[in-house]
């Protein structure tokens, strides 16, 4: 499928989402409770399979937090990028993907590690690089005063 | 004016690292130093040991072109009880840090450590900003020899490790325990 035929199908699946042409990417940005059901149907659906997840990262936006997905199918190759984000920082979560594409479980654990954001029905959800006395120093408004030397 | 343009003579007198060899000592002892010092500089073994690019760069050193091995240390040993010099070819992390640090503790006397590149020296480009980079080795064991760069070139490594065949070289067996008792009082 080409990028107008993609967003046509997301259209198909939703009407309120909002779906921008980039220059290399379909981008589809959601909000997190719909997340899991158009990435199950993304993964699953005959003429698109998505059976492959390109890259999960976890984004700061500032005040939001949010996750990028890279999808891929491997046999249409076609890819698309879904966006979501959630304005709580203090108990961020989101639907883990995991069970759709099994990469996607030390992804989030990277990003659970670096920035915080919880994912729910995640099957072993630990810190992955740091230990736990660390905070989560991707984020913007992380402080240490004593590692971090700044200008 | 760089490595390039130096000349041999200049080269083997830059700086007076030999005088620190401090005279005194009587001539069987200084004999003595000499075999051992001989022996030692000749065949420097290096642990196999890279955190990131710089590694790369050390892999170079030692491949055909380069090659270190003229100089006694082709024989890279995958073990620090068999190594004598650890080359810091790398960025440390707070998580390597301890790791770093058995290793050097499982080396045995006599052992050096060269400091390769910018990570190694300071933390380099990680410098600002950073919040896992160690600002460099020495924080964790006591260096011989810097080598900056990013990475260095491998002539520069060479340089580096003929340097420190030279701080080999003005060791005593009594000045190399002073400069243990120095190291562990850091």
């Amino acid at each position: 499928m080409n990028k107008i035929e993609l967003g046509e199908f997301i259209k198909s699946t939703d009407q309120d989402l909002e779906i921008k042409e980039g220059k290399q990417f379909v981008e589809v940005t959601l909000p997190p409770s719909k997340l899991y059901s158009l990435a199950k149907q993304l993964k699953e659906r005959e003429e698109v399979k998505f059976d492959f997840l390109d890259c999960l990262s976890g984004v700061d936006y500032g005040h939001d937090l949010g996750v990028v997905y890279h999808l891929r199918s491997t046999i249409y190759e076609h890819a698309i990028v879904l966006k979501t984000r959630t304005s709580d920082r203090e108990n961020p979560k989101l639907d883990s993907v995991s069970d759709l594409w099994r990469t996607a479980e030390f992804h989030e654990r990277e990003v659970y590690d670096l920035l915080g954001i919880k994912f729910n029905n995640h099957p072993d959800l630990r810190r992955l690089f740091l230990d736990n006395s660390w905070g989560f120093p991707l984020r913007k408004d992380y402080v240490d005063d004593i590692t971090i030397v700044t200008k | 004016m760089g490595i390039k343009g130096m000349k041999y003579e200049e080269f083997r007198d830059n700086e007076s690292l030999e005088l620190l060899k401090e005279s005194g000592s009587n001539i069987l002892l200084t004999t003595i130093d000499d075999v051992i010092n001989w022996g030692r500089k000749n065949s420097l073994w290096p642990l196999t040991f890279a955190t990131s690019c710089c590694g790369i760069e050390m892999m170079q050193t030692g491949a055909p072109r380069h090659d270190f091995a003229r100089f006694g240390m082709e024989v890279y040993r995958a073990s620090p009880r068999q190594a004598d010099v650890i080359v810091v070819a790398g960025t440390i992390v707070y998580k390597m840090a301890p790791v770093l640090k058995r290793l050097y503790d499982q080396m045995s006397e006599p052992k050096y450590v060269v400091a390769m590149g910018a990570c190694a020296i300071s933390g380099g480009p990680f410098f600002l900003n950073s919040y896992s980079v160690v600002r460099g080795v020495e924080h964790v064991i006591p260096v011989d020899v810097y080598v900056p760069g990013c990475p260095p070139r491998p002539e520069a490594l060479l340089y580096g490790m003929l340097q420190l065949q030279r701080l080999i070289e003005t060791e005593t067996i009594k000045s190399r325990r002073l400069r243990n008792a120095s190291h562990n009082s850091k």
